[in-house]
């Protein structure tokens, strides 16, 4: 994104979908994909686990919860798997959430996330199983500080990878960073045969 | 010297601006693929920012995921699924006429699905980087790309650069001993890797598939074996390219050609693993002793081979997938009816797959109540195959023969599986409500599918096959 809003601390409840291995095709399924904005898309955000087909909504957590008092989103373990559909993160986003927790996130979309500053945290296993026998509680996140701080006082180190929290924190715009560095690129097509 | 693996050797070659503690790796990418699904946001973002395709001459588009299957009607109006499938359709047009980037659109002959075409017009070349925003790019890697997917901002980024920042992935060797039995393909091997990886065991790491089954394997197998390394959390999986690999490629289009040719297959040959070259992780599984294999549950991982039947559960995940697979463990594979049987998807839609599910089909008909669907990867593999009268084997059985796309493998463009119907599907994922709300996907080999779409349940091909030989 290009005005990337900076992220730093926030505090807030949790939402717990204690399920293994949360896919892409859960989050959003691809029958929503043939949109060509990033806008709306969380209100279809885990579609098939709140509607019915006919549109009329399940008894599913996250149709019942305010997602204004729940930024926080804890999954089961290898959390967005699948799919590099970057509307996965947008779906999120636009439903609320400002973090996701799980005790393993898949590749690309842990890189869509921090593209979106949506921000992928992993846990070990214990605090993962702290953060699931309590699904009410509130946790406070600081990325100045890599911390995560549970409701009974827990604090947690995570790693953000260093050039994406640096983007996060200051608002820097990778697409920019890249864009700074063409002299570079031009002398590398150069020097490699592969100018145009 | 110090040796290196396949993956340091092109990764080395990319490196625009090298990585540190607190910044990634530039990385230069020779070829990007795009589609109309994960591009116009990334396109909207160029024009944001008043930028055009840097690179349009390594910039290739195609239409594959949300384009109907069914031909036109007499005016030439395609069904599509919804009007905003059209609308993607038409902004992916556009975007490309606007950027002077080549769309190989409805009316190219080499339109299809966008990692069948790359390689089969020779886009993809041992030795580049490749990218698409798709995460089953890694299907290049069988020539001996790093190949891999991104999200939507990426594809941005490399439009607007040739450029991506990334951190170097770890490597992991996996060495396939033996030699396959009569009637095991890629597919199965590949089911099978997963199934010992585990869904996440991939993650963070480039693979590399080695030793005499992988090397045994056809062209078409190991983009295969490529293809689904995601499904074990890899974005990147690759396979050196040999003397197979080069002479698959001679003469195709994009390829430079004659002595030229050669010359550039000398460059390829020397991209494999030095001895001595070093991973961060190996693991070796017996090829011999791979089987015809189905997936049971609701991730790829969760697999068996066929003749083992469906086994009983281990744990939560297990029973949850059972659970919505309406299995209950421990049942033969007879006893799972199948409705529909999906032959196509960028895993298995070219002709050794297509060619394979026809050898079983020939002069059988689809059991009653099944309803078989093939779609070729690419016109080209739709021409070929009609060239060698197979749609008129597949048509005579009683399936349907469509126009090339995604189509049922990822179910938004109008095909898909009805809710809590059983298809056994080539393609790539088993999830939840991946061929359509409430569907239930076994994956298997396109020899399985069409030996499931002749039994009516999930079959072991070689009962076909044996048949056949006596």
């Amino acid at each position: 994104m290009s005005n990337q809003e900076p992220v730093n601390t926030f505090s807030s409840r949790i939402v717990v979908l204690p399920e293994a291995n949360i896919d892409t095709d859960q989050i959003i399924p691809a029958r929503f994909l043939t949109t060509t904005t990033k806008a709306g898309l969380g209100k279809v955000a885990f579609n098939d686990w709140r509607y019915n087909a006919d549109g009329s909504n399940k008894p599913h957590i996250l149709n019942t919860i305010d997602p204004t008092e729940h930024r926080v989103l804890v999954g089961g373990n290898n959390f967005g798997c699948g799919s590099s559909r970057e509307h996965a993160p947008w779906a999120l986003m636009d439903y609320g959430f400002k973090a996701v927790i799980s005790t393993e996130i898949a590749d690309i979309f842990k890189s869509n996330c921090l593209k979106n500053g949506l921000l992928p945290i992993v846990v070990d296993k214990a605090v993962h199983d702290k953060l699931l026998a309590n699904p009410q509680q509130r946790v406070s996140i600081d990325l100045e500080s890599n911390s995560l701080t549970l409701e009974d006082g827990t604090v947690i180190t995570f790693q953000i990878e260093a050039f994406a929290r640096q983007c996060l924190l200051e608002g820097v715009d990778a697409m920019g960073w890249l864009l700074k560095r063409l002299p570079d690129i031009e002398q590398f097509e150069k020097t490699n045969g592969k100018a145009a | 010297m110090t040796a290196k693996s396949l993956f340091e050797k092109v990764w080395d070659a990319h490196v625009v601006e090298p990585e540190g503690a607190d910044k990634p790796a530039v990385i230069y990418i020779d070829l990007h693929l795009v589609h109309e699904v994960t591009s116009p946001q990334a396109f909207s973002e160029l024009d944001a920012r008043g930028l055009k395709v840097r690179r349009p001459d390594r910039t290739f588009a195609t239409l594959d995921h949300s384009i109907p299957t069914l031909r036109p009607d007499a005016d030439g109006n395609r069904p599509y699924v919804t009007a905003q499938a059209k609308t993607q359709v038409e902004t992916l047009e556009a975007n490309a006429a606007k950027n002077g980037v080549r769309l190989f659109g409805y009316d190219a002959e080499n339109r299809g699905v966008v990692h069948v075409i790359g390689p089969e017009m020779g886009l993809t070349q041992p030795g580049f980087t490749v990218v698409c925003g798709d995460s089953h790019t890694s299907t290049h890697g069988a020539f001996g790309c790093i190949a891999f997917g991104i999200g939507t901002s990426e594809v941005g980024h490399v439009l607007a650069t040739q450029c991506l920042a990334q951190r170097k992935p770890k490597t992991m060797r996996i060495n396939i001993t033996g030699k396959l039995q009569p009637g095991v393909t890629g597919k199965d091997v590949a089911l099978t890797v997963i199934a010992t990886l585990g869904f996440s065991g991939g993650t963070g790491y480039a693979l590399e598939y080695a030793g005499p089954v992988i090397e045994a394997l056809d062209m078409e197998g190991r983009m295969t074996v490529c293809n689904l390394s995601i499904e074990a959390g890899a974005r990147c999986g690759m396979i050196a390219p040999d003397q197979k690999t080069v002479e698959w490629l001679r003469g195709r289009q994009y390829v430079p050609q004659g002595a030229a040719f050669d010359e550039a297959a000398k460059g390829w040959l020397s991209l494999a693993s030095d001895a001595g070259a070093v991973f961060d992780k190996e693991i070796t599984i017996d090829g011999s002793a791979i089987e015809p294999m189905a997936t049971w549950g609701t991730s790829p991982d969760q697999g068996a081979a066929i003749a083992k039947g469906v086994p009983m559960p281990q744990g939560e995940d297990d029973e949850r997938a059972l659970k919505y697979m309406n299995f209950t463990g421990g049942e033969k594979r007879e006893a799972e009816k199948v409705d529909v049987v999906f032959i196509g998807s960028c895993t298995n839609g070219r002709m050794a797959d297509l060619r394979a599910a026809a050898a079983i089909m020939k002069g059988r008909k689809v059991a009653e109540g099944v309803r078989a669907l093939i779609v070729p990867g690419s016109e080209w593999v739709r021409v070929e195959a009609e060239k060698e009268g197979l749609h008129e084997i597949f048509l005579e059985a009683g399936a349907e023969w469509r126009l090339p796309g995604c189509s049922m493998c990822i179910a938004m463009n109008g095909d898909f599986v009805l809710p809590g119907q059983l298809a056994v599907s080539t393609s790539n994922r088993n999830f939840e409500g991946r061929q359509g709300p409430g569907s239930r996907t076994v994956l298997a080999s396109p020899a399985t599918a069409a030996a499931s779409a002749i039994a009516g349940h999930v079959a072991d091909p070689r009962q076909f096959m044996a048949l056949e030989e006596a």
